[in-house]
């Protein structure tokens, strides 16, 4: 296993600059998610760090060693693809034996690494199988099992359920994660899907714009975002913000105010749970129902304040009416404030 | 019971005018194709008395002439020539325009593009204005008259490098940076992981490279001299020139030479539709 160390990485395509000098220090053992929308240089990272892209500036380090100017072989990482890239020509066997193509192991060895690869991912009875007779998260597990009998110092994920159903990306998600505890191997992810980065993560990097916003522990960047995009992007539904300012103690939405307020869903509670709120120094909005979405243990509330949707939670059993006027209210100690030019978070006053 | 009467009607919903004309134009054109081939058989099995009598089944069929042509004269060192001639052909383009057409598809470098064009450009230049040039290299290092002189023009091709380019580029480049990362070189990479993926077009270039110089007719009659150099088209000629027009002689050897392409066209049939519609001569 292995550190990996990124200092002021840059990537230009063209005069184009794409990753701007990032600095981040991936510890041995460590799983860390880089997240963040498309085209924010995530993946491209992650395939420098692989040695599939050429580094236009800064340094790689996998250990000790710079691995800058190595081949892709010659770093002894191993990479799952979000397409997978196992070979449809291959049996399962062959196809997570080319994991020890360059191995100097003998071949008792490398079948007994085979066979033992297979076991851990559940892959026995398939491995005299092709690709084609395999399910999408069976064809993930061959791709992992590719990886994992090279034993290598770093895994390196690159959306790899992106392209399977909720249910079995779930399923994916709880194995992936076991199977880091039980190698405690150091792993390099990149996905777009929050949900999985909170799941899975030690620690979230959040990218955008070739920038890394914010990295930390994922309940850390949850409870304290350092700006509107990661709050935004971390937590499901979104986090509400409105503009708004502090009148007294209490925050007050308010159209042109100085100041954003962000909120989230699962804080700002509608009908007999708003009355629990009993803080009065925390966020009251008003507004019509435009939308519910009873989710079961909770209804999702959609409503209009000054123009603006902003979503909010009622108890399961109580489903408002479209175009009910309803209360919402949210504790002090929910209420996110963030600059309304820099869109930066405020410290806490 | 039911289902028996809704098989009936289904089948009489099948039988409509549209389908009746198609299949009827088929069937013409079907005869129109093997007619000939059964002629040929036919004729072949004949004496040479009994070639004007335009009946399909001969009155007395015989293998005479079959014997004749496989025993006497050089009809098998012709077919050697042509089968060394077209498999030899076959194997290096498969190899080599596969290899231009991979490193094209998959690779970026200055002046790619311009390759391409130059490649492309040339298959719009007629054989018959190549002959002059290739004849007058040929005689210069002293090619001609030799197996290296018929097969040296058509070693690699344009066709064959741009239908091979176009089907290596459906190749997804996760296939080739994870055998990267697993440690293959780039001729590995293409060998093992990449030319597998391309079966189809390998075997529709193998048909279209293989029957092409197995009917080769104008470059071999040109740069061969000695006869035990022709290939079977040239050799089936001299059974016209030399002893009058021995017909039946004619369509024995060429049912025979058709044994091999109708081999290659059997094993590797399933591939044909989709190599030729992937290279954009459908029709």
């Amino acid at each position: 296993m292995a550190t990996i160390t990124l200092d002021k990485l840059t990537k230009r395509f063209g005069r184009t600059e794409v990753i701007h000098g990032i600095d981040l220090a991936i510890a041995d053992g460590e799983f860390v998610v880089f997240v963040g929308p498309s085209g924010c240089g995530k993946s491209t990272t992650l395939r420098m760090i692989a040695g599939l892209e050429e580094v236009s500036g800064g340094q790689i380090r996998i250990g000790d060693r710079v691995v800058n100017e190595l081949d892709p072989k010659s770093r002894n990482i191993a990479m799952v693809f979000q397409n997978y890239a196992i070979y449809p020509h291959m049996t399962v066997r062959q196809n997570i034996g080319i994991g020890l193509y360059t191995s100097k192991l003998d071949k008792d060895e490398k079948a007994r690494r085979v066979e033992e690869a297979a076991k851990l991912l559940g892959l026995e009875p398939f491995l005299e199988r092709r690709p084609a007779a395999l399910s999408g998260g069976q064809r993930q597990r061959v791709a992992m099992g590719r990886a994992m009998v090279r034993d290598p110092v770093a895994f390196l994920f690159d959306e790899p359920l992106s392209n399977l159903d909720a249910q079995l990306r779930a399923q994916m998600r709880i194995e992936i994660k076991a199977l880091h505890q039980r190698l405690g191997s150091t792993i390099a992810y990149v996905t777009h899907d929050q949900v999985e980065a909170m799941t899975m993560a030690d620690r979230i990097v959040v990218m955008r714009d070739g920038h890394i916003l914010q990295q930390g522990r994922p309940m850390d960047i949850y409870s304290n975002p350092v700006d509107v995009f990661t709050a935004r992007f971390i937590g499901t539904p979104s986090m509400n913000i409105l503009a708004g300012g502090i009148e007294g103690d209490a925050p007050v939405a308010r159209k042109g105010g100085p100041i954003l307020l962000g909120v989230r869903p699962q804080d700002l509670l509608i009908g007999s749970a708003a009355g629990q709120v009993a803080d009065t120094s925390g966020l009251t909005l008003w507004g019509p129902v435009t939308a519910v979405e009873p989710t079961g243990p909770e209804t999702l509330v959609h409503f209009d304040v000054d123009g603006e949707t902003v979503i909010g939670t009622a108890p399961g059993d109580e489903i408002p009416e479209v175009g009910a006027r309803i209360e919402a209210r949210a504790p002090a100690g929910a209420i996110h404030r963030f600059d309304a030019s820099t869109k930066k978070a405020l410290e806490p006053s | 019971m039911t289902a028996t009467a809704d098989l009936r009607e289904r089948r009489m919903r099948d039988i409509r005018p549209g389908r009746i004309i198609r299949w009827t134009i088929l069937f013409i054109g079907g005869v129109l194709m093997v007619t000939p081939l059964l002629y040929m058989f036919s004729t072949s099995l004949k004496t040479p008395g009994q070639i004007y009598d335009l009946r399909l089944i001969p009155a007395a069929p015989t293998l005479a002439n079959y014997v004749e042509v496989l025993s006497e004269g050089e009809f098998p060192r012709w077919f050697l020539n042509s089968s060394i001639v077209a498999i030899v052909v076959t194997v290096s383009n498969l190899f080599f325009d596969s290899l231009v057409g991979y490193t094209l598809a998959k690779f970026r470098f200055r002046g790619r593009r311009l390759i391409f064009i130059a490649i492309l450009s040339t298959l719009m230049i007629p054989t018959e204005m190549l002959v002059i040039p290739w004849y007058l290299m040929s005689a210069q290092f002293g090619w001609l008259d030799s197996y290296w002189g018929i097969m040296f023009p058509g070693m690699t091709t344009a066709f064959g490098t741009f239908l091979m380019k176009q089907f290596f580029e459906t190749v997804p480049d996760d296939f080739l940076e994870a055998a990267r990362i697993d440690g293959m070189n780039e001729f590995t990479i293409w060998w093992k992981i990449a030319m597998p993926l391309v079966t189809p077009a390998l075997s529709a270039l193998a048909i279209f490279t293989f029957l092409g110089n197995w009917t080769a007719f104008f470059w071999p009659l040109i740069v061969t001299t000695s006869k035990e150099l022709y290939t079977l088209p040239i050799g089936l000629t001299s059974f016209a020139v030399e002893q009058a027009i021995r017909w039946e002689m004619i369509m024995t050897g060429a049912a025979l030479a058709t044994i091999p392409t109708l081999l290659v066209f059997l094993a590797l049939q399933r591939y044909i539709v989709r190599g030729v519609m992937l290279a954009g001569l459908k029709g």
